[in-house]
C-alpha cells in the first residue's frame, strides 16, 4: 500500500526539483519548491513522522516560503528574466556533482542508515509521535536544541542591525 | 573587459533589486476619492513621500457659461456647483446678486432661506459623515446617515419640487411661500434628529478604533490653516474661530444664536467633532427659524429685467464646506461681464499635500475624507 | 472491513461534507446580508424566493456565467491556480473536524496542528494572486494581506497553546472529551480573547479586513478577478470563518458537548455554537472602522504576543504546581 504512494511523492520531488532549478522565473520556481515540500511531508506522513509532516508543511511551506515569496514578489521578475543565467560555471558543477554522487553512492552503499538506532517516533510507546518527539528533544537533545536556538535568535538579531544599519544610512 | 562585465552586473542587479519609487495612481475612478479626483501617491512602502492632485475631470466651464445668460439663469447652474447642498449655493448667488441693488427682502424669505441653507448643511455633513465613515470602515454609519439626508431631501422635495438640484430661491425672495407641511415635517425632522446624531457618535465618537485611525492624523496648525486659505469646518477645527454667519452676517443669521464650534489639534478627530457638533447647532437654528418665522410676503417686488449697475460685488457665504463666494463684474447689461466663482474644496484640497506627508495610504483615504471636497464645486 | 469498502465509507463521508459545507458557506453570504441589513435598518435581499432565499444560488448562477477575465499582462498560470490555491486548504481543514461525537470525516493524531499547517498555505493563494494580477493594488493588498497572515498565525496558534496544555492532546475529539469538566473558555479566558482578536485577522474580517480594503486598495489582492474565480475567494473566506468558528468552539466551547440537563444531540449543539460565533463575526463588521495596517502590527507584536506568551507561562506554572 505504501510503496506506490513512496514512488509517487519521490518522483514527485525529483520532477518539481529538476523544475525548480531550471525556471528563470523566480516566483515559479518558489512556488515549485513549496510543492516540492509537499512531496516530502508526503514522505514523511508514510515514514509515520506525521508531526514532522506537519511542521513540513508549516514552517517551510506556511511560514519560510511565504517570506521569501514576499521578497521576491518586490523585485522587477520581469528584469531578472533576462539575466544570463549561466555563468560559465560548467566546469566546476560537473566537478561538484561528480564529488557528491561519490560520496551520496558510498554513503548509501554502506548502508549507514538502517544502523542508526535512534529513530524518534519510535522511542515512544504511544504511537502518537508529538508526545516522543518532546520528550526527546528536551530530555536527550536538550543542549543541542537550545544551542540551535541561540544560534537563530543570534541571526535574527544580526539581521536586524544589519537592515537597520542601511535604513539609517 | 572584466571590469565592464561586473559593472553591467551591477546594473542588472540594481534594477531587479534595487529600490524603487512606488507611484500609484489613485482616481479618477477609485472608490474613495469622492468623485473624479485623481491623486498621484509616490510611496516609500505605504508611507507617502510626495504627492499630485490631478483635478479637472468634472470642468463645464460654469463660470463663463454665466458671462453668457441672465443673472435669473444663472440660478439652476450654481446647483451643479457643491451639489450635495445645492440650495447653499443657490443662497450665495441670490445675496451675491442683492447685493448690486438696495432690495428689502422680505424677513419671511430671510427666515426660510436661513432654515433651508442649515438643512443643506445637515444633508452635506451627513453625506459627509457617511462617506468618510464608508472609508475608514464603518459601513453602518454609512446607512443610517443616508436615512436621515433622505428626510432632508423629502423636505426639499415639498418645499421646491427638487430634490438634488432644488433651485430653491429668487433674485429678491423665493418665488412662492413654503406650504405648511413643509414646517410641520420640518418640526419632526427637527424633533427626531439629535437622537439620530447620538447614534452615530455612539458608534464613532468614543470608538477606539476610530479614535485611533482619526486623532493624530492629517494635522494643519491654525497659521498655516489661515495661510492655505481653508476656510469652513477645515479651518475651525484648527481653533481659528471664523465663520460667515458670524462674520459677516447675511440672511437672518443677525437675528439668529449658534455657537460656533472649534477644534484644538487640527486633525481629522477634531474636523469630525466640529462638524458633528455643527449638525446640533443647525439643528438649533432651524429649530429658531420654526419658532420665530413671521408671516408676511416671501418676495420683494423687482424689475423684469434685472440689470445691475456697472460694478463689481464679491459676496461670500458659509456653505456646508468652507467659504463660497462669487465675485462678479457688471456691464450694466442683463448679463454678468465676468463670474468668478470662489470654491471652498479647490481651495482646501490645495491643503492636501501638506496634510498627506509622511502619513500612509490609509491616512490618504481618511484624510481626503475629512476636507470634504465635492469636485462638482472644485472643478467649476 | 476491507480496504474497499473503507475508502468508500470515507469517499461518502467527504463528499457529504463538501456538499453541505459548500452550501452552508454560500448561505453563510445570505445570513451576513440579512443580519447587516438588519443591523443598518433596511431589508437586504427579498426579491429572490421568500425573502431573497434564493438569493445566494442567483449569485452563484451569475458568478458561473460572468466572463471571466484574464489580464493581459498577468502570469496567466499563477493566476489561474491563485483561486484554486486559496480554496483547497479552506476545504481540505473539514477532514479534521469534529462535527459531532461520532461525525467527523477522520481522526488525526495531530488533528489540530495539521488544521494550522493546512490553513497557514491559505496565504499563498492570495501572494500568488496579488503578483500574478500584474496591478499595483493588488501587489499592495497582498503584501499587507501576507504580513498580516503570517504575523496572526503566529498568535493564533500560541493562543491554541493553553488550552492545549489542559487538553494534552492534539487530536480534536480528545480536547473536547477532556472538556466534559468545563468549557476550557473558563480556565484559559486570555487565550480565548487572544484567539478570537487573532481569528479575526487570520480571516481578513473587520475591524481587520486591510488586505481587502475596499475604499484605500479598491479590493485588494482581488481587484483584477472576475466570475467564477473571484467567487472562489469570497468562497474561501467564508469556509475559513466557519473552519476558526470550529476550531475556536472545538477548544474553548466544548465543541459538540452540550451544557448538562439539556438533552440535544451533540449534532445540534455544535451548530447552535457554530452560529452564534459566526453571528459575532458578522455583528462586529456591522459595527467597527478598520485599523490601519501599522496599527494592526503594533497590536499584534505589543499587545497581543505578551500576552500569550504570559498566558502560557502562566498556564504551565499552575499546571506544574496544583496539577
Amino acid at each position: 500500500m505504501e510503496l506506490p504512494f513512496f514512488y509517487l511523492f519521490s518522483a514527485g520531488i525529483v520532477i518539481t526539483s529538476l523544475f525548480m532549478i531550471t525556471r528563470s522565473n523566480v516566483i515559479h520556481a518558489a512556488l515549485l519548491l513549496v510543492l516540492t515540500f509537499f512531496f516530502l511531508a508526503g514522505l514523511f506522513v508514510l515514514a509515520g513522522a506525521e508531526f514532522l509532516a506537519a511542521v513540513q508543511v508549516l514552517i517551510y511551506s506556511g511560514g519560510i516560503m511565504v517570506l521569501y515569496l514576499f521578497s521576491i514578489m518586490l523585485m522587477n521578475v520581469q528584469v531578472a528574466v533576462r539575466i544570463r543565467q549561466w555563468h560559465r560555471q560548467r566546469f566546476f558543477a560537473i566537478l561538484i556533482l561528480l564529488v557528491l554522487g561519490f560520496e551520496i553512492w558510498s554513503v548509501l552503499g554502506k548502508g549507514v542508515f538502517p544502523k542508526m538506532k535512534v529513530w524518534p517516533w519510535k522511542l515512544g510507546a504511544t504511537p502518537g509521535n508529538v508526545e516522543a518527539l518532546g520528550s526527546v528533544l528536551y530530555t536527550k537533545f536538550v543542549f543541542p536544541f537550545e544551542v540551535v536556538s541561540i544560534l537563530l535568535l543570534a541571526s535574527m538579531i544580526g539581521a536586524i542591525v544589519l537592515a537597520k544599519k542601511k535604513i539609517d544610512s | 573587459m572584466h571590469e565592464i562585465e561586473e559593472s553591467n552586473s551591477k546594473i542588472q542587479t540594481s534594477t531587479v533589486t534595487g529600490t524603487e519609487e512606488f507611484v500609484v495612481n489613485m482616481g479618477p475612478q477609485h472608490p474613495s476619492t469622492h468623485g473624479v479626483l485623481r491623486v498621484i501617491l509616490h510611496l516609500e512602502g505605504e508611507t507617502v513621500t510626495d504627492l499630485d492632485c490631478d483635478i479637472g475631470y468634472l470642468h463645464r466651464g460654469t463660470e463663463k457659461i454665466g458671462e453668457n445668460i441672465t443673472y435669473s439663469m444663472f440660478m439652476p447652474y450654481t446647483d451643479r456647483l457643491d451639489y450635495i447642498a445645492a440650495p447653499s449655493n443657490n443662497l450665495a448667488w441670490v445675496t451675491a446678486v442683492e447685493k448690486f441693488f438696495d432690495w428689502e427682502i422680505p424677513i419671511r424669505a430671510n427666515y426660510i432661506r436661513s432654515m433651508i441653507a442649515e438643512f443643506s448643511r445637515i444633508a452635506s455633513h451627513l453625506l459627509w459623515l457617511a462617506t468618510h465613515a464608508l472609508d475608514i470602515g464603518a459601513m453602518t454609519v454609512f446607512l443610517w446617515c443616508f436615512r436621515e439626508r433622505e428626510m432632508v431631501l423629502d423636505l426639499f422635495e415639498t418645499a421646491f419640487g427638487g430634490r438634488l438640484t432644488v433651485n430653491a430661491f429668487r433674485l429678491g425672495g423665493l418665488e412662492q411661500d413654503v406650504p405648511e407641511k413643509f414646517l410641520t415635517l420640518a418640526q419632526e425632522f427637527i424633533d427626531i434628529f439629535p437622537s439620530r446624531i447620538q447614534d452615530y457618535e455612539t458608534l464613532l465618537t468614543n470608538n477606539r478604533i476610530w479614535i485611533q485611525r482619526t486623532r493624530g492624523v492629517g494635522i494643519i496648525s491654525g497659521e498655516d490653516a489661515v495661510d492655505f486659505g481653508l476656510t469652513g469646518p477645515l479651518l475651525r477645527a484648527s481653533g481659528v474661530n471664523y465663520d460667515l454667519r458670524r462674520a459677516k452676517p447675511y440672511a437672518a443669521y443677525p437675528f439668529l444664536d449658534f455657537v460656533v464650534p472649534t477644534g484644538e489639534n487640527g486633525d481629522i478627530y477634531d474636523r469630525y467633532i466640529v462638524r458633528i457638533e455643527e449638525l446640533r447647532q443647525s439643528v438649533k437654528v432651524i429649530q429658531q427659524c420654526l419658532d420665530q418665522l413671521p408671516v408676511g410676503p416671501v418676495s420683494c417686488k423687482t424689475p423684469r429685467t434685472i440689470k445691475p449697475p456697472i460694478g463689481e460685488i464679491y459676496h461670500s457665504i458659509e456653505n456646508p464646506k468652507g467659504e463660497f463666494g462669487f465675485y462678479i463684474v457688471s456691464d450694466g447689461s442683463e448679463a454678468p461681464y465676468r463670474v468668478r466663482i470662489r470654491p471652498p474644496s479647490f481651495i482646501n484640497l490645495a491643503a492636501l499635500k501638506k496634510l498627506c506627508m509622511g502619513e500612509l495610504v490609509a491616512d490618504v483615504v481618511a484624510i481626503i475624507g475629512s476636507i470634504d471636497i465635492v469636485l462638482g464645486e472644485c472643478d467649476r | 472491513m476491507d480496504i474497499v469498502t473503507e475508502a468508500l465509507i470515507a469517499f461518502i463521508k467527504i463528499a457529504v461534507v463538501l456538499a453541505v459545507v459548500s452550501l452552508v458557506v454560500a448561505y453563510l453570504t445570505y445570513l451576513e446580508r440579512k443580519i447587516i441589513a438588519h443591523i443598518q435598518m433596511r431589508l437586504g435581499p427579498m426579491r429572490v424566493g421568500w425573502h431573497g432565499l434564493l438569493q445566494p444560488i442567483a449569485d452563484g448562477l451569475k458568478l458561473f456565467l460572468k466572463e471571466d477575465i484574464i489580464p493581459a499582462k498577468s502570469d496567466k498560470i499563477v493566476f489561474i491556480l491563485a483561486p484554486i490555491m486559496v480554496l483547497v486548504p479552506a476545504f481540505v481543514v473539514y477532514s479534521v473536524l469534529p462535527f459531532s461525537e461520532n461525525f467527523y470525516i477522520t481522526q488525526v493524531n495531530i488533528g489540530l496542528f495539521l488544521i494550522l499547517a493546512i490553513s497557514s498555505l491559505g496565504v499563498f493563494g492570495i501572494v500568488m494572486a496579488g503578483w500574478a494580477s500584474n496591478s499595483k493594488y493588488s501587489l499592495l493588498g497582498a503584501l499587507r494581506s501576507a504580513a498580516q497572515m503570517l504575523s496572526y498565525e503566529i498568535f493564533l496558534g500560541f493562543a491554541l497553546i493553553g488550552p492545549l496544555m489542559l487538553a494534552g492532546s492534539l487530536n480534536m475529539q480528545k480536547i473536547v472529551e477532556a472538556q466534559s469538566g468545563g468549557w476550557f473558555v473558563f480556565y484559559q479566558p486570555l487565550a480565548f480573547i487572544v484567539f478570537f482578536i487573532a481569528a479575526l485577522a487570520e480571516t481578513n474580517r473587520v475591524p481587520f479586513d486591510l488586505p481587502e480594503a475596499e475604499t484605500e486598495l479598491v479590493a485588494g489582492f482581488h481587484t483584477e478577478y472576475s466570475g467564477m474565480k473571484f467567487a472562489f475567494f469570497f468562497l474561501a473566506e467564508y469556509a475559513n470563518i466557519m473552519v476558526v468558528s470550529t476550531v475556536g468552539i472545538t477548544l474553548f466551547f466544548g465543541g459538540w458537548m452540550g451544557i448538562p440537563g439539556i438533552p440535544l444531540p451533540g449534532f445540534v449543539w455544535f451548530v447552535l455554537k457554530l452560529a452564534t460565533m459566526i453571528f459575532v463575526f458578522i455583528w462586529l463588521r456591522a459595527t467597527l472602522p478598520r485599523y490601519r495596517y501599522d496599527q494592526l502590527m503594533r497590536i499584534g507584536w505589543k499587545f497581543m504576543f505578551p500576552l500569550v506568551l504570559i498566558n502560557i507561562f502562566l498556564t504551565g506554572l499552575i499546571k506544574y504546581l496544583f496539577l
